[in-house]
């Protein structure tokens, strides 16, 4: 990351200085390279022969209890949580799955394969001081609107090792919109002026990912027949992955289970 | 303290406005003098028909008086200044008495580490609050202060303390507050986009108020729960 | 060019310079046409940090509302008109940056040091052309650079012009990745074309001074353009040095200030500031030069001792060097240092007040007229007098513990700056303009921007030692996040209003300098009635300046001598006999 990022400044530096040229930054020049080829061409898969995998993500031995976050110091805040807020690290739903696992094609997709960018957002919003989804993924050039519903600042500081970082604030309630210019999971996101809150990004270059929910199954669909390598990523508890091959119009089940 | 200042509720807050005032004093005499006569020579030596310059190169006698008072009053204003600095920043005049409390200052929180009932840092009663300094009035407190990442300055303006923070180094101040009531701790070195927010609340409270408080962070907390029920929040979007 | 008659009276007049367009008036070698170059460059820049400072008080007059024209502003720094927090820190970053490094600095150095060092001492030009002229080229590119933080993703640099580590060595305290490095770029360049210059002053000075223009009869500003030559030849590497090591620590991840790998964050407070304590005084003393200079002349008075006012710029150059540490006496530094350095503060005012009794010793007995540039003078004293007093207030340690990082230094700071080096300099671009151009600026226009800057200045910078006392932290976005603060805000909004008065107050000045320029009334031969040299040859002066090398037969304050009909005697003419009978 270092090495990289050091090299990648001096490279900027000098093309600054010989060419005077000044992008306004990743976010228009790595979105627009990605959306031009992909705004033309459809989905490059047969929806009619697509295969879809199934899941649910499984939790054994004993439910880690969520702790609290001491939130009375900023009142706002505070009072939207009625019972008190609850740091989302491990979250065991109760049929005794788990919640914010981010399960998603690793590996098997054709190489020649170029999806399109999806033209809708996604959103990530910052509402009693914790981001909702805590979890989930986007599209490389994908729009990623970053709501504030608090009306107070919270910075969103990203981590990535393969984007660049950036560290952004919202003094109030605004949306601001970002994206990211390579695949990379998982990028962190926090913000510094509340240290408890954080979220979690996949950035993929295709559509083949999904967050196991409430009652912690996962789908992912339209996937052309052939074998591929899923993995499931937790913040806490690690990776697992799982080998599956589908044929056409096949839908079949994988399942992951994390022990506490 | 008057004028200005936010009220003093530290026990050496209020000499530091009397050296203020002091200053204030010497050099508002100072800024009058200059001032008026600068004001007096522009309408007495304005350009008058008639009237030549008068050819006066210097005087060494003037120019001796004026070199002696601003350097007595200087020398005067830093030996006396000295004596209040050292009581209130030399690191081996902090009262041994003062109670300890860490401090560790991040990009854009303050942590406070208190001791449990026994007094003491680094045992198993230490708790921990977030942007809230709780001290009881009368007592000395030594803030033991840390920075988590770049430099960031505890700043209470009723106390009238100011010490950076600086990473990689653990340094020490103290006070005294005087009055109950509730103050405003801010951060006053650049540290970042969220600079002006890194505050906190100040509570000086009394010695019953303060021990209710301290019960109550250390007493457990209600069971978390496990489930999805957590963190459902009021706003319907 | 039709005969060869005109063409030889042609170049007669031309004093035989016939070098194309380019070497004239691009890539000149003349310090006249670099005076004037640095002057337009470092106007520009000064006009930048006046805007970034208008943005920067809209903020605070108006915290959170949208600005005119919301539309215009970029969403990375405003969006819908909003300031974002990020957007602020660079503000204040970038207004301290180009004020004091590309418009204060060049402005004092680089436009007066070039433009009347040759002349006041009676030289045909500098010691070492080419690289005056590299001097000046470099700072286009060093203003880029800076310039072009604005562009990049992230942003400029963020960390205030201190640049204080670790906030500085590490982009991601910042989110400035790019910004940062190309101020420390930036000021690596700059610092490049600083040495050049002095280089340049100090070498000229020493070696090209006119028959009889000994050491005591350098004029005020020739001795303070030298003395800070010497600083700025000493102190800008140390800045160079430390910028490259931080550059070290952003780049290659080395250890110099990151505490992480046993770096010390102080380091680099010690290092700024022992460059940047001589550096105040690189603000300053050019501009008391100029000050005494133009007093003198305005009062028709030679400069009340002299000798005095030379010692006293050497004092303060010397003291200069051990007073670094009053601005870290709150910064981690042991505090028994702090003792040390509140004592050398204490005595560094003593030739500061030498200097301002001086002043008003030359009025004294006088014969004061209210010209432009002697107005801006008399603004300079009594401005200067408050800032320096001011100072007393941070001197002593236990107060400094009170209003360090508070508006009352914000107030300082700019009572030294604006109040001292804007006034001088405006007053010296007043003063010098026939010189430069063959030009008179039109001097009502001159004296409504006078009065209108004095007005508005204060009432902008006055109020914030109020705020500062009231406990109004340096740098933050809002204001109105503290309690406490809460009932100062409508004073930050008067300081707002104010400061756009006093922006709105230099269109008369631009104006003037422009329109007289190109339609001014034609300069006479010394129009002011100076003693220096510069008056002694045409406005403006000819490539190569005299015709024949000027001796210097007196200093350069003989005014209203008794034994003499006129009220001046320019420094080439002898003293009137009499004065030789009484000195035998």
């Amino acid at each position: 990351m270092s090495g990289s990022r050091g090299a990648k400044a001096l490279i900027a530096f000098g093309s600054l200085v010989l060419a005077g040229a000044c992008s306004k930054g990743g976010e228009s020049a790595g979105g627009g390279a990605a959306a031009t080829p992909a705004a033309a061409a459809a989905f490059p898969v047969d929806t009619t022969t697509a295969a879809t995998v199934t899941g649910r993500v499984a939790f054994t031995g004993t439910k880690p209890a969520m702790a609290r976050i001491d939130m009375s110091e900023e009142a706002t805040c505070a009072a939207k949580h009625a019972g008190g807020a609850f740091a989302e690290t491990v979250v065991v739903n109760d049929n005794g799955t788990l919640r914010n696992v981010f399960v998603y094609v690793k590996s098997g997709l054709p190489a020649n394969l170029v999806f399109p960018v999806p033209s809708t957002p996604v959103e990530i919003d910052q509402d009693g001081c914790m981001y909702t989804p805590h979890v989930f993924g986007i599209q490389v050039g994908q729009t990623l609107n970053i709501l504030n519903a608090d009306g107070l600042l919270h910075n969103i500081k990203a981590l990535p090792t393969v984007n660049r970082p950036f560290n952004i604030s919202q003094p109030t309630n605004m949306t601001t919109p970002r994206s990211f210019t390579s695949a990379e999971v998982m990028v962190p996101l926090q913000c510094n002026v509340h240290s408890w809150m954080n979220a979690f990004v996949g950035v993929l270059p295709h559509p083949y990912f999904a967050v196991s929910g409430a009652d912690g199954t996962f789908r992912i669909g339209r996937l052309p027949p052939g074998t591929y390598v899923i993995e499931a990523w937790q913040e806490h508890l690690g990776t697992q992955t799982a080998t599956v091959t589908v044929a056409a119009n096949e839908t079949k089940d994988v399942a992951f289970t994390f022990h506490s | 303290m008057h004028w200005w200042f936010p009220t003093n509720a530290s026990s050496y807050g209020g000499e530091i406005d009397s050296l203020f005032v002091l200053i204030l004093y010497i050099t508002g005499t100072v800024f009058v003098v200059v001032e008026v006569t600068l004001l007096v020579f522009l309408f007495r030596y304005r350009k008058q028909e008639g009237r030549k310059a008068s050819y006066i190169e210097g005087s060494t006698r003037a120019e001796i008086i004026w070199t002696t008072i601003p350097a007595v009053v200087c020398a005067f204003l830093g030996i006396f200044s000295q004596p209040l600095w050292s009581r209130i920043k030399d690191p081996a005049r902090i009262p041994a008495d003062a109670s300890p409390i860490d401090v560790m200052a991040k990009q854009f929180e303050w942590h406070f580490t208190y001791p449990g009932p026994d007094g003491q840092l680094g045992t198993a009663d230490d708790f921990e609050k977030r942007n809230e300094l709780h001290v009881v009035v009368h007592r000395k407190y030594q803030v033991r202060l840390q920075s988590e990442d770049v430099i960031h300055s505890f700043f209470i303006p009723a106390f009238r303390l100011k010490q950076d923070a600086v990473p990689g180094m653990q340094i020490h101040a103290w006070f005294e507050p005087t009055i109950t009531g509730e103050y405003e701790l801010g951060c006053a070195e650049l540290c970042g986009l969220g600079h002006y927010r890194m505050r906190s609340r100040v509570f000086v409270q009394t010695a019953e108020e303060f021990a209710a408080w301290q019960a109550a962070q250390i007493a457990p907390a209600a069971p978390a729960p496990t489930d999805s029920t957590a963190n459902t929040r009021r706003t319907a979007r | 060019m039709t005969t060869a008659g005109v063409a030889a009276g042609e170049v007669g007049h031309a004093h035989h310079d016939d070098r194309p367009f380019i070497r004239k008036y691009v890539f000149s070698t003349d310090h006249k046409i670099i005076g004037i170059q640095f002057l337009f460059l470092s106007l520009f820049f000064l006009l930048v940090g006046g805007v970034l400072a208008m943005l920067i008080r809209w903020q605070l007059g108006f915290p959170g509302r949208a600005m005119p024209l919301p539309g215009l502003w970029p969403r990375a720094m405003a969006p819908d008109g909003v300031v974002l927090p990020e957007f602020y820190t660079a503000l204040v970053t970038m207004h301290g940056t180009f004020m004091v490094f590309f418009a204060i600095m060049p402005l004092l150095v680089g436009v007066f040091a070039n433009y009347l060092i040759p002349l006041k001492i009676g030289a045909p030009d500098m010691a070492f052309p080419k690289l005056n002229m590299w001097s000046f080229w470099l700072m286009i590119p060093a203003g880029g650079l800076m310039l072009a933080g604005f562009f990049v993703e992230g942003g400029t640099a963020a960390s205030g012009w201190t640049a204080y580590a670790p906030l500085s060595a590490n982009p991601e305290y910042t989110g400035a990745t790019y910004g940062q490095q190309l101020w420390c770029f930036s000021i690596i360049v700059f610092a490049l074309s600083s040495l050049l210059g002095s280089v340049n002053y100090i070498t000229t000075i020493i070696n090209l001074r006119a028959p009889g223009m000994t050491w005591f009869r350098l004029p005020l500003s020739i001795w303070a353009l030298f003395i800070t030559a010497i600083l700025a030849l000493l102190a800008v590497p140390i800045l160079a040095g430390a910028i490259i090591m931080l550059l070290f620590d952003i780049i290659l991840h080395t250890h110099f200030f990151m505490p992480a790998g046993g770096g010390q964050p102080l380091m680099w407070q010690h290092l700024f500031w022992f460059f940047g304590h001589p550096e105040v005084y690189i603000l300053i003393l050019p501009a008391m030069g100029i000050t005494s200079d133009l007093l003198a002349n305005g009062s028709r008075k030679p400069i009340f001792g002299y000798h005095s006012m030379v010692y006293a710029i050497i004092g303060i150059a010397f003291l200069g060097w051990v007073v670094w540490g009053h601005h870290m006496f709150q910064s981690g530094m042991n505090p028994r240092l702090g003792t040390t350095f509140m004592v050398s503060t204490m005595f560094i005012a003593v030739p500061s007040a030498i200097k301002v009794f001086n002043w008003l010793g030359t009025m004294w007995k006088g014969s004061i007229t209210f010209t432009t540039p002697m107005l801006n003078a008399i603004a300079f004293v009594a401005m200067f007098t408050i800032g320096g007093l001011s100072g007393i207030f941070m001197a002593a340690t236990p107060v400094d513990m009170y209003i360090h990082d508070t508006y009352f230094i914000v107030a300082h700071i700019h009572y030294v700056l604006f109040g001292g080096s804007l006034f001088a300099i405006f007053g010296g671009i007043y003063f010098w303009f026939p010189s430069m151009f063959g030009k008179m600026m039109n001097e009502k226009l001159g004296k409504i921007h006078f009065a209108l800057t004095f007005i508005t200045y204060n009432l902008v910078f006055f109020p914030m030692h109020i705020l500062g006392i009231g406990g109004h932290m340096r740098r933050i976005y809002d204001p109105s996040q503290y309690a406490f603060l809460k009932p100062l805000q409508p004073l930050n909004t008067f300081i707002s209003v104010s400061a756009f008065a006093l922006f709105v107050s230099q269109l008369p000045f631009m104006w003037n300098f422009f329109h007289s320029l190109f339609w001014g009334k034609k300069a006479e031969m010394n129009p002011w009635h100076d003693n220096g040299l510069e008056w002694t040859v045409q406005s403006p002066p000819p490539h190569g300046n005299f015709a024949v090398t000027p001796t210097v037969y007196h200093g350069p304050y003989e005014y209203s001598r008794p034994d003499m009909e006129a009220d001046f005697l320019p420094q080439n003419q002898p003293l009137p006999a009499s004065a030789h009978a009484a000195a035998h």
